[in-house]
Parts: C-alpha cells; sequence; structure tokens
C-alpha cells in the first residue's frame, strides 16, 4: 500500500477550466456584473461575489426522453394501497408521480461566484487612466528598510556589537569563565608565595584557570547576532478622489443616484490602478461640508447652489492634507448644472486652479430621467465648456438615464494612445 | 449491554485524529479481515490525501485524477462550489478510481473513524468489484487507464497549440454531446488496451508525416466515380450500418473531419467506455462497497481495534449512508442506490446462512449454501444491477421495503394505476419492472444510424425507436442533432418510429460549417 500527501499539490487545478468558462460567457458575465453593481455600496463592489448566469450558451444538451408517454415507476413505502387502486394526479401535474423527484438543484440561477479580481477584470476590461506617463509612475512602488530585530545570519557590516557582545557575556557568566582579574590576583598569589606545597597548589588552580578560559572563547560564533531588515513597499504614488456633489433642493433622487453610479464606477476604476485610494466626499449647497459616504448619498439637505464653495473646500482639503507631489488627483463633480449666476467668476478661477493639480476632472450633469442628454445650456455646463477649450484636463458629459453611465463612463476612459490629450 | 474491556494497545487510534502512520494500521488492518476473512482480491491500493477544494476538483472532472480541459468542468466545479460554500451538500467522503493501483482519495477533514470506513469502503470494497465484475473485465484496461489520460491531456493541449483553441473547443462540445451514445453496448472480438491505444495514435501520426509529399496536392481531379449502382443493402453493409454507436461512426466515416478531431472523438469515447460499466452497476457497486465496509467495520470492532464511541461514529454515517426515504418524505428522490444494494447484499446473506421456506423456493441454487461470502463473491463477479435484481431481489426484502408498482398512462384520465404491491400476485411484476429501471439499453433512448445517402446528399439518417409513446425532449435534441451535423458535414435526419414502424415525428439539422 502506498499513501500519498497530494494536499500540497499545486491548487486550483480547475482555474484554468474556470477562466475558460468565463471566456466563454464573457458576454453573459459582463452583462451580469453590470446589473450586480446596481445595488452595492463603492466598497462592496470591490469584494466581488456572486453574480447569477442565464444557462443558454453553457446547456450541455444530449438525447433525452421528454415528458409524456406510459410510465412505469417503482417506489418504496406503500402502506395502504391494493393492487387495482387508482390513485388521481396532482392538479396541473402532468406525470403521475404522486411527487416528483426533489432535483434541489435545478440550474435555472446558475449563480457564480467571481473573486475580485475576475469581477473588476470584467468590469474595467477595456478602460484605461488618462495620464498613462504619470500612471506608470504610479504603480511602481519604493521599498524601505525597516529594522525587524536580530538574526543569527547577515553580511558583517550588520553585526549588531552591542546584541553580541551581551551574549557572550551571558555565556561566559553562565559557563563559569574565570574574569581576567582573577588570573592576575592568582599569578600575584603565587608570586607572593613562599610554602611551596601551597603555590603547587595554585599553581594548579592557575591551570585549570587559563585551560578553562581557553576552551570558553571570549566570543564564540554562537553569540554573534546582526541586525536584521525587512523591506516595507511603500507606494510612491497614492491617489485620493474627491466626489463633489450639489445636493441643494433642486437635485431629486434620480440625480443623486446617477452621481452614485459615476463615483462608484470612478473608484473601482482607481482602486484597480492604485493600492491605496482615499475617497473625499464634499458635498455643498451654498456652503461647502466634507462627509462621510452615507450621509453624501442619503443625508438631507437643502439650501442654495454655490458651486465655487465646494471648489474651495476642495482646493483647502488639497492644501491641508494631498500634496500633489506625492498624490495623485482625481475630482469628480455631479450637478444638475445649476449654479447662482453670482458665483460663476469664482467657480471659473477656482477651477483654473484646481485642475493643474489634478490627473483628471470629470463633471457630470445629471438630468431627470427623461431629459435629453445631448444638450445642455446651464450655467455650469458654459462655464465649463468654455474652460475646456484650455489645455487642461478636464471633461463633461450629461446623463439623464441609468442606462447612459456606463457607456458615459466607457467613453471617458476608454483606452487611447499614449499622446493623446484627455480632451473628449 | 455488557462493555467489553478491551487492551488499549489493540485500539488502532483514539479520538479522531490521525496521521500517516495511522493510516497505515487503519489499512493494513482492514487489509487483513478483507483479504483473510472476507476472500477479497483486489488492485494494490495507493491511498491520497487531499483538500476539499482538490475533492471539488476531482468532482467536477468525472472524478478523474487527470483530465483535459474544458470549459464544462469549470461550469461544474463553480456549480459544485457554490452548493458546498452555502452548506447545502456535503462533500462525499471519497471517490476511487478504477486503476491499478485502485488510487483512493481521502478528504484531510475526515476522522479517523471515517478514514477507517473510507479505506474499508473504497480501498476494499469498490477496488474487490473493479478487478472482479465482468463488465469492468470486458471494457475498461485498470493498467492503462491513468496513462491514456495523460496522453489524452498532452493530445488534447497539442491540438489546441496547433488547431486553436476554438477548433478543439466545438469538436470537444459536440462530442461530448453525444458521449451517452458513443459506447459499445455489445462485446466485440477486441479487447481494451488503452496503451496499445496511444501507440497505434503515434503510429498512424507517423505513418502520414512519412507518406505525405506535398506533390499531391497538384495532381489534377478527375471526376468523381459515380456509386449509383452500389446496392442499397451492400452499402450499408459497407458503413457497418445499422450503428448505435454514433461516435465510433463519426469517427470511422464522417468525410470532412480532420485526422485531429477523429482522435478527439476516439479519446471522448474511450472515457465514455470506460465509465460505462460503472452506470450499469450503481446499486451493485455501492451495495458491495457498502456491505464490505459494514463488515470490516464490525470484525475491527469484535477484534477491539476500534473503541466503542468510535463505532457508535461509524453506525451514525452508516445509518447516514444507507437510509432510504419512502416515496412520500420529503427527502425522497428516488432509489438510494447504496441502500439498495446493501439491502440486498444482506438479504443474500440472511438466504445463504438461514433461509426459510419461501426462500428455499425462490432460490434453490443458493439458499442455505451456508457460503455466504462464496456466494456474493460470485455474484460480484458476474452480475449487472438489471441481472443482479431481475434474480435477486426477494419476496422478503419487497416486503420489507414495501415496494409497489404505478402504471402512468396519459390515456387514463382518472388517474395512475397501482398495478402491483407487495403481495404474492406483485413479486415478480414488481422485481421485473425494477431491474428493467436499472437496464440502460432500456432507460436511454434507442437511437442508430441507419442510412446515408453517399451517391446523393449524403444525408445522415438516424432512428429513434419509441417506447411507451415517449419521445425524445424536443430542445435538447435539436441541439445535439447540430453538433452532430457539424461533425458529419451534410445534413442530418432524425426519425423517431412509433411502435407501428411508422415515422411519428422528424427532426433535421443542416451543418452550420465545417467544423474547423
Amino acid at each position: 500500500m502506498h499513501i500519498v500527501d497530494r494536499r500540497l499539490n499545486p491548487r486550483g487545478k480547475s482555474l484554468e477550466n474556470r477562466q475558460r468558462f468565463l471566456r466563454r460567457m464573457k458576454g453573459a458575465v459582463q452583462q451580469a456584473v453590470k446589473r450586480s453593481l446596481q445595488n452595492r455600496n463603492i466598497r462592496d463592489v470591490l469584494d466581488g461575489g456572486e453574480i447569477s448566469l442565464p444557462i443558454d450558451g453553457m446547456a450541455e444538451p444530449s438525447f433525452r426522453r421528454g415528458e409524456g408517454g406510459i410510465a412505469d415507476h417503482i417506489l418504496p413505502g406503500n402502506r395502504a394501497f391494493v393492487e387495482g387502486d387508482i390513485i388521481p394526479r396532482p392538479p396541473g401535474g402532468k406525470g403521475g408521480k404522486p411527487k416528483d423527484a426533489g432535483e434541489g438543484d435545478g440550474e435555472d440561477g446558475f449563480r457564480f461566484v467571481l473573486t475580485r479580481e475576475e469581477f473588476l477584470d470584467v468590469f474595467l476590461d477595456d478602460l484605461e487612466l488618462p495620464d498613462l506617463a504619470k500612471r506608470r509612475l504610479a504603480e511602481t512602488e519604493e521599498e524601505t528598510p525597516f529594522r525587524a530585530g536580530y538574526s543569527v545570519s547577515g553580511s558583517p557590516s550588520n553585526i549588531a556589537v552591542g546584541r553580541t557582545t551581551k551574549l557572550a557575556m551571558m555565556r561566559r557568566v553562565a559557563l563559569g569563565r574565570p574574569r581576567r582579574e582573577e588570573i592576575e590576583a592568582l599569578k600575584r598569589q603565587i608570586e607572593e608565595c613562599e610554602d611551596e606545597v601551597n603555590r603547587l597548589a595554585l599553581e594548579a588552580k592557575l591551570k585549570s584557570l587559563t585551560e578553562k578560559s581557553r576552551r570558553i572563547p571570549y566570543i564564540d560564533p554562537l553569540d554573534v547576532r546582526y541586525r536584521r531588515f525587512e523591506n516595507e513597499p511603500k507606494p510612491v504614488a497614492k491617489a485620493v478622489m474627491f466626489c463633489l456633489m450639489d445636493v441643494s433642493g433642486s437635485m431629486s433622487e434620480h440625480m443623486k443616484d446617477l452621481a452614485k453610479r459615476f463615483y462608484l464606477l470612478l473608484y473601482l476604476f482607481l482602486s484597480k490602478r492604485y493600492k491605496k485610494v482615499e475617497i473625499v466626499f464634499i458635498r455643498h449647497t451654498d456652503r461647502a461640508e466634507e462627509v462621510d459616504e452615507e450621509t453624501f448619498f442619503y443625508g438631507p439637505a437643502t439650501g442654495g447652489t454655490l458651486v465655487s464653495s465646494a471648489l474651495a473646500a476642495m482646493r483647502a482639503i488639497i492644501a491641508a492634507r494631498f500634496d500633489p507631489a506625492e498624490w495623485n488627483i482625481y475630482g469628480a463633480q455631479a450637478s444638475d448644472g445649476d449654479n447662482a449666476h453670482s458665483d460663476g467668476n469664482l467657480t471659473g478661477q477656482l477651477l483654473r486652479e484646481i485642475l493643474p493639480l489634478c490627473q483628471y476632472f470629470a463633471y457630470i450633469e445629471v438630468g431627470e430621467e427623461g431629459g435629453d442628454s445631448s444638450v445642455s445650456r446651464s450655467p455650469l455646463w458654459m462655464l465649463y465648456d468654455g474652460i475646456r477649450s484650455e489645455p487642461l484636463p478636464l471633461s463633461m458629459r450629461k446623463v439623464c438615464r441609468r442606462s447612459e453611465i456606463f457607456p458615459v463612463f466607457h467613453d471617458l476612459f476608454q483606452k487611447r494612445d499614449a499622446q493623446s490629450k484627455v480632451t473628449p | 449491554m455488557t462493555m467489553t474491556v478491551r487492551p488499549r494497545e489493540r485500539l488502532l487510534f483514539e479520538g479522531a485524529d490521525w496521521d500517516f502512520a495511522t493510516l497505515q494500521r487503519i489499512h493494513d488492518a482492514c487489509e487483513e479481515i478483507a483479504l483473510g476473512g472476507l476472500g477479497l482480491d483486489v488492485y494494490p491500493n495507493q491511498i491520497e490525501v487531499i483538500t476539499s477544494e482538490q475533492m471539488l476538483d476531482a468532482y467536477s472532472s468525472t472524478g478523474m485524477p487527470l483530465f483535459y480541459r474544458h470549459w464544462s468542468f469549470g461550469k461544474h466545479f463553480a456549480h459544485h462550489e457554490t452548493f458546498y460554500r452555502r452548506g447545502m451538500r456535503d462533500l462525499a467522503y471519497e471517490i476511487v478510481i478504477n486503476s491499478s493501483p485502485c488510487i483512493s482519495y481521502l478528504m484531510e477533514e475526515n476522522t479517523a473513524t471515517m478514514q477507517t470506513l473510507v479505506i474499508a469502503h473504497a480501498a476494499f470494497g469498490h477496488n474487490h468489484f473493479f478487478k472482479n465484475n465482468y463488465l469492468f473485465k470486458l471494457w475498461t484496461d485498470a493498467e492503462g487507464i491513468l496513462d491514456y489520460l495523460d496522453f489524452a491531456k498532452g493530445y488534447i493541449t497539442r491540438c489546441e497549440e496547433r488547431y486553436g483553441e476554438t477548433a478543439v473547443e466545438r469538436t470537444l462540445d459536440a462530442a461530448h454531446a453525444l458521449m451517452s451514445h458513443g459506447v459499445h453496448r455489445y462485446a466485440g472480438k477486441t479487447t481494451i488496451d488503452l496503451r496499445q491505444e496511444e501507440k497505434r495514435e503515434q503510429e498512424r501520426r507517423a505513418h502520414e508525416e512519412q507518406m505525405f509529399n506535398d506533390l499531391w496536392r497538384t495532381v489534377p481531379v478527375g471526376k468523381a466515380k459515380k456509386a449509383g449502382d452500389i446496392g442499397l443493402e451492400k452499402r450499408r453493409a459497407a458503413l457497418g450500418l445499422p450503428q448505435d454507436n454514433i461516435l465510433y461512426f463519426l469517427e470511422k466515416s464522417a468525410p470532412r473531419l480532420q485526422p485531429w478531431q477523429r482522435e478527439i472523438l476516439r479519446i471522448v469515447r474511450h472515457v465514455a467506455q470506460y465509465f460505462h460499466p460503472q452506470r450499469q452497476t450503481k446499486v451493485m457497486n455501492e451495495g458491495t462497497a457498502t456491505f464490505v465496509h459494514y463488515q470490516i467495520m464490525n470484525r475491527l470492532h469484535e477484534r477491539g481495534q476500534i473503541s466503542d464511541g468510535n463505532f457508535l461514529e461509524f453506525l451514525k454515517s452508516h445509518a447516514n449512508v444507507v437510509f432510504q426515504p419512502n416515496y412520500d418524505d420529503r427527502r425522497f428522490s428516488g432509489f438510494n442506490p447504496y441502500a439498495l444494494g446493501f439491502a440486498m447484499m444482506q438479504d443474500i446473506e440472511r438466504i445463504v446462512t438461514k433461509p426459510t421456506e419461501e426462500d428455499r423456493a425462490w432460490f434453490p441454487d443458493i439458499a442455505g449454501r451456508g457460503d455466504a461470502m462464496g456466494v456474493l463473491r460470485d455474484i460480484w463477479a458476474n452480475y449487472r444491477d438489471e441481472s443482479f435484481i431481475s434474480q435477486f431481489l426477494s419476496p422478503n426484502l419487497i416486503r420489507r421495503l414495501r415496494l409497489f408498482h404505478l402504471y402512468d398512462d396519459p390515456e387514463q384520465t382518472e388517474g395512475v394505476l397501482v398495478s402491483a404491491i407487495h403481495n404474492e400476485r406483485g413479486y415478480l411484476r414488481i422485481r421485473r419492472q425494477l431491474s428493467r429501471e436499472y437496464d440502460i439499453g432500456w432507460t436511454d433512448p434507442a437511437i442508430d444510424i441507419v442510412d446515408v445517402d453517399l451517391a446523393g446528399d449524403r444525408r445522415l439518417l438516424l432512428q429513434h425507436i419509441v417506447m411507451n409513446g415517449c419521445y425524445l425532449q424536443e430542445g435538447d435534441t435539436k441541439l445535439v442533432l447540430q453538433h452532430l451535423a457539424d461533425l458529419w458535414g451534410y445534413d442530418v435526419l432524425l426519425q423517431e418510429i412509433d411502435g407501428s414502424s411508422t415515422v411519428a415525428k422528424e427532426h433535421t439539422a443542416s451543418p452550420r460549417k465545417i467544423v474547423q
């Protein structure tokens, strides 16, 4: 008999088959992923998760008998029937079997668990971050060494002298190595000693002590310790995403929902490229405040509209916490396009200040369900449109229906040549 | 109840933990009983310890340790995984492979008692059955299967490199759809030798490469010869028609297939053939293994090698395995092959050792023979489910299981007729009917390739003999026919022939394009 431990065999033998299955189902998976995005929080989306796939396209047919025809069944557990009894069929059921065989695992709603990576891969299939040059920089990581205790091996330059001598001392004490003073004192005693017998005894003692000190070295290779370092990866560039939203009375729930979807996509997208993505939520009416995600999307607020307040807040937060030299800054602003007339100049000025600090700034103008997404004459749109002609990383779209969010996002972030500027 | 005090050192293990030394001890103890006590004859054993994830893997590629790659295995993996993760279904305790050495997979999560049960069940019960049952001897090649699968995996990978994944996938999809009709049901003159199979393929290819001469491509093609005068019977005889092994026919005669496609059909056909005996012996195979593990575990306990506590743990699992819900139980989903098989084996043991007058009348050959193991070993070697049930399902067991027969005729609007129950008049009818339910020749639709018009439009003609007015399932049939047409390269017509040999229904398919 032979026992083999296969537990350490390469795992995921079915991984390749799983990938093939996903590839085959690509279209359906993409649809399912998009559907599953609708009811999730931004951060939840990153966990991947379960999606349902339709079964057509992955059916494995074979020749089988269909329903109907004469059927015989042998069943166990008869209690009351006698030969010749007629059992009425259950209403509606075609088969005459008193109870259908309980096949628990019907495949009609085939569930499939995607890993986080698979989920994002499917989702961000052909999207690309703008400003490729800086992105490459962002993907590299710097490693900084940090102290991580001691080790028994290492390079001579890393010898930890203090620790080594401490260990040597401990060993010497433990093994009872004679101290130098002790031997000197003994030598002196021998010199001073006049009694022959006593001297012989002292010399014998000296001899054993010197031998002992030779056997127990002052520093043993066992004592040597080296300083140990470990490398900590440190992202050179981090990313921060600013979500700006107008929450004034004119923004309906539908519009907020559109905005949320857009933020969600952007967050997903960024976190695919950066290890760490901070999110800053700024909502504004006629004054701006930084809030958490819950408040941002669901907290009630009313008031007038001053877009400049949000931009000013963003500028202040950048100055305080996000040094543009270290952070890749992304902005996403959603608004219905309303702005106080008097606020126009200030807004434009602030935006011109902020844009050079950003990798990318997207403005999404959300409209009511039945609205026309092609045109917009809102004050904010006109203002931003003017700024767009300058070579600044600003892009803008108008969105009215949920179904448009993905195409618009797709459009904004589709793969481009490395050279082309982001001026959609 | 008297508790016998046993010397502790005789115990194979204590508690639930085990290590490799324990497994070895368990195996040796089981082996002693299996070979010495029960007189079993087994292939050498190989026991492999795997994780639950690996068990899922093995599940999804039909239990084989190595298999070619195909998307459907990924699908099955995902499917099983979802159920397992949600706790809706347990994993099997074991998978055992009909190969020499006989490989049994043990999950690392099993307790020591479960490992003992699994070793007794798989490494001795199934193993003995695989080695001795006539169907396995006739149709499978235990020595060659692992090498053959290795070859198959490599071959299909090479095909993918050379002809593209899509082309290979399409061929495999088509072959899988026809897999259930890719077995020889009746023994021919050849025995299965998978090693030869692999060697032959290599030789074929070497020969092709040797004979290849690019000049032949430039030889002008003459007018095709007319074959119109070949008689119908002659033509069918030449093609070996009628033929129920559709994959075999395509492999030999489909005009438009590439050599590598034929080889893939051949591989799928061999795999189907390898599993064919397992489909015909579910009740017997599981019954044998369950009977064997029950014997071994009891004897281990009698000898004091398993503690009372661990033996109780075993009895609980055993009771779960052989549980047969009644027809009106919510858990009922047909006969449990473990339950039916085990009950029959025990019943046979009873007939052989303590027969009643009824048993003597029904089973004159074995009743009171005294050597239960000898009789069982003989039965295990020479029957399949259908013949086993039709010979050995006893009135006693029919009464115990309270079996009854329902006759469901859609014409009969009042309801379903109880046509036999567990009484003197019913025994034979119930036994005959139940054995029929285990006859694949009866349960699988009978489809033959009957003709092909090679001189004309090359349309392939198939016939399905309709039994009891039960036609093929429409949707699936369409899909399978499409695959068949793709492989054949020309139109395909499937006729469903009713009892009065009239064509009741027709399905057709045209090839999408050459599978290439």
